[in-house]
């Protein structure tokens, strides 16, 4: 008797959702079977990598990184720098310096940022905040009004500040926007949720679902992507159909393994193949469960990941 | 899948005889079904009955044993729909085809990863051996009989289609873990009689999965069902889908032809690529690899990938633990300060890392607190003022430490009081409530 697989196809799919200014726009998601399952039916899209740049600029302790920016003085230069690089489909623009509790830029400084990084890349841009709920919502209306048709992505609200940047950032300034939650799949569709009685359109939403380095409590991380997708396709949620945006690079260089120096721990090799493969290894995971887009700060990460991807498309 | 009450019902005695304790055969053979009774509790059924019944009742995977270490045996797609049970096991490779100062190179280099993790030994757990088409039946027992000496414990998978040097190399690796990686569509009669005769695992491999489920039904035929299916392929893409379709047939269609453990053999499908492997390891961990093949096994892949595989292969029904005790962190001596938090291995790994991150040294102070996290320890009733002072007195920290000073997690500020009460002399501070803001507070309180 013949081996007679049985494909999983689903009627549901996940949301595509485009983002980036016309004509060079990248689109997440849109598939309708497993993560990855192309021998179930062809993937819509592939998984996209995203390439994280801070306005503090890189971390110069990583050779790497320092040899790959080096010559850049300007946050528009390092983000020209990084789209040009090989396997780049995004950029991610962090505005760590508006940290209230660090630096404190203000958000004119940083909206002149986001516009300049716009201007200087041919790719489509993400804007990351700096984590602090209030800071955000401020920078984020600004930027959205400045960035007014780039179509950027903008991650990510939270449930505390939703309204506010659900508000301008989508219904004002026509951008796409993430929801931020802490890896719980409740809390994800609540959020879901409560953007769409704010009047977002499902489409522009993409779910940051947490994120987690390989070590670090990230069966929690993997569990809820799985679930997410599970809920989305076999039970058909809208709610929880939004592609999955997992930025990887913070928590990745932030572990020990990939922060303690070679001299501090010398079977352990040099920090920056520590870090990479960190990066590398929790990207991977990630996209095994689902994540429909990952963001990562180092170049070699990013090629790697991206051949990853091609590879099983 | 689970069998019903009533189709085992229709193979019993039907006698209602009670010598099995149940008043009735159909009372009986619902508590089988349930699983609370073996079968073998009736004496009545007839051998017929039971062996198809086992059949039906026996797990859709099974569990393939090579020495001490444990393949395959899952039920779940998702781990969050039960658990997973085995873990990927790892493995670097070796071939034939190498020059002497490789294969020393890659042998010197085999224990330099081993180290421990939340009470897990983190190692490579095999070297596989491959049999390049160019060499000899005599050069490959010459290099396994090399590798041997090196392996320490660790298991071997002998990648080999000639059948004359698997049976020499066989001869060299008596008695130790082995997995005769040798059969497909060509030779398999051959191949599983040498793996029986020898005891050991029999690899199957094929041109493709219809291929390789072919072969794995003619094997089963002759009897041998002690294997392990090596769906490699061509392509990375094509080792996803066959390591997803074969753990799928099985767990998911109940098909048992294909309830075996996989082998995925990384180092073929991407040699020399470093990155790209990592990628693979992580991907096969998570995604039905049961052993996954790479050059060679490293730190920087090591750290991320061991922590990654604990993670996934933890039950969801049971925290992962750190063991109680005090942890100097940064060089702490006696008279660093203390801060106390749960043995939560989540909890103990972000506050860790945030606490080396800041430079101060500091004694960590972990209770036993059933593994779980601070509040949810708190209020089972698991960490409090009296766990912690118990902890203090029974460990004897006043003698081992000099420092007085305790940090208390921000979350379970509300012990304060009570622990001075009870620890007579400290100085109890309220550390933060999250872990990330760590970093701040210590380095502005011993600036203070």
């Amino acid at each position: 008797m013949p081996f007679t697989d049985k494909p999983q196809v689903f009627s549901a799919s996940i949301n595509a959702l485009s983002f980036g200014p016309a004509g060079k726009e990248v689109t997440l998601g849109g598939s309708n079977v497993y993560p990855l399952y192309s021998f179930d039916a062809p993937l819509a899209n592939p998984v996209r990598v995203g390439i994280q740049v801070s306005d503090k600029g890189f971390d110069a302790t990583v050779p790497g990184l320092a040899a790959f920016y080096e010559g850049c003085s300007t946050v528009a230069e390092m983000a020209a720098r990084a789209a040009a690089a090989p396997g780049v489909d995004f950029v991610a623009l962090s505005l760590n310096s508006a940290d209230p509790n660090e630096d404190n830029a203000s958000v004119d400084d940083c909206a002149a940022t986001a516009l300049a990084v716009a201007q200087a890349i041919d790719k489509p841009l993400a804007i990351m905040g700096c984590k602090n709920v209030e800071k955000d919502s401020e920078l984020f209306v600004k930027i959205a009004d400045v960035l007014r048709g780039q179509n950027a992505l903008f991650l990510s609200c939270r449930e505390e500040d939703y309204k506010t940047i659900g508000a301008s950032v989508v219904l004002a300034g026509g951008s796409s926007l993430g929801g931020e939650s802490a890896v719980d799949i409740n809390l994800a569709k609540q959020l879901n949720v409560l953007l769409s009685q704010l009047g977002v359109p499902t489409g522009k939403i993409v779910m940051n679902l947490g994120t987690a380095a390989a070590g670090y409590g990230f069966e929690y991380l993997a569990s809820t992507i799985d679930r997410v997708k599970d809920a989305a396709l076999k039970q058909n949620d809208g709610m929880l159909q939004m592609p999955v945006v997992t930025p990887c690079g913070d928590d990745a260089w932030g572990v020990k393994e990939a922060i303690l120096e070679e001299a501090d721990m010398p079977e352990w090799g040099s920090r920056e193949e520590r870090g990479i493969q960190m990066e590398i290894i929790t990207a991977a995971a990630c996209i095994a469960s689902g994540s429909d887009a990952v963001i990562l700060r180092h170049p070699e990460s990013v090629k790697t990941i991206s051949e990853y991807v091609s590879a099983l498309m | 899948m689970a069998l019903k009450g009533l189709d085992i019902f229709k193979l019993s005695p039907k006698t209602n005889c009670k010598d099995c304790g149940c008043p009735t055969c159909m009372a009986f053979c619902m508590k089988v079904a349930q699983g609370a009774l073996p079968i073998e509790k009736c004496p009545h059924f007839s051998a017929d009955a039971i062996a198809s019944l086992s059949e039906a009742t026996a797990p859709p995977m099974k569990t393939i044993k090579v020495g001490d270490f444990k393949l395959g045996g899952e039920t779940v797609m998702f781990r969050h729909d039960k658990t997973f049970v085995s873990r990927t096991l790892y493995a670097n490779a070796l071939c034939d085809c190498m020059d002497d100062a490789e294969i020393d190179a890659r042998l010197a280099a085999l224990p330099a990863v081993d180290y421990e993790r939340i009470g897990e030994r983190m190692y490579v757990e095999f070297v596989r051996i491959n049999h390049a088409e160019s060499s000899s039946a005599d050069a490959y027992a010459a290099l396994v009989n090399k590798v041997v000496p090196a392996l320490n414990g660790r298991g071997v998978i002998l990648s080999v289609k000639d059948l004359d040097a698997a049976a020499k190399a066989l001869e060299a690796v008596k008695g130790l873990p082995v997995i005769l990686n040798a059969a497909d569509e060509s030779n398999y009669a051959d191949a599983s009689k040498l793996a029986t005769g020898a005891g050991v695992v029999l690899g199957v491999s094929a041109a493709d999965i219809n291929a390789l489920y072919d072969t794995v039904a003619a094997i089963e035929a002759l009897c041998n069902k002690n294997l392990i299916l090596d769906v490699t392929g061509a392509s990375i893409k094509e080792a996803f889908a066959n390591a997803v379709r074969v753990r799928r047939a099985s767990l998911k269609d109940n098909n048992r032809t294909f309830g075996y453990p996989s082998l995925i053999d990384a180092a073929k499908l991407c040699p020399g690529d470093s990155h790209m492997q990592g990628a693979l390891l992580a991907l096969f961990t998570a995604r039905y690899g049961s052993i996954v093949v790479i050059d060679q096994m490293d730190y920087a892949k090591a750290l991320p990938l061991y922590g990654l595989r604990q993670n996934l292969f933890t039950d969801p029904q049971k925290p992962m633990k750190v063991e109680p005790g005090i942890y100097p962190l940064n060089g702490a001596d006696e008279n660093a300060i203390c801060a106390t938090t749960v043995d939560f291995a989540l909890t103990y790994f972000v506050v860790t890392g945030e606490m080396e991150r800041s430079g101060v040294p500091v004694n960590l102070l972990i209770t036993d607190a059933g593994g779980y996290s601070v509040l949810t320890a708190w209020a089972a009733g698991k960490l409090s003022a009296s766990s912690i002072a118990k902890f203090i007195t029974e460990r004897d920290i006043e003698s081992k430490i000099k420092s007085r000073t305790l940090l208390l997690p921000g979350k379970v500020a509300v012990l304060k009081g009570e622990l001075e009460a009870k620890l007579p002399g400290w100085e109890i501070v309220v550390a933060p409530n999250e872990a990330v803001q760590l970093v701040k507070f210590l380095r502005e309180f011993t600036n203070k």
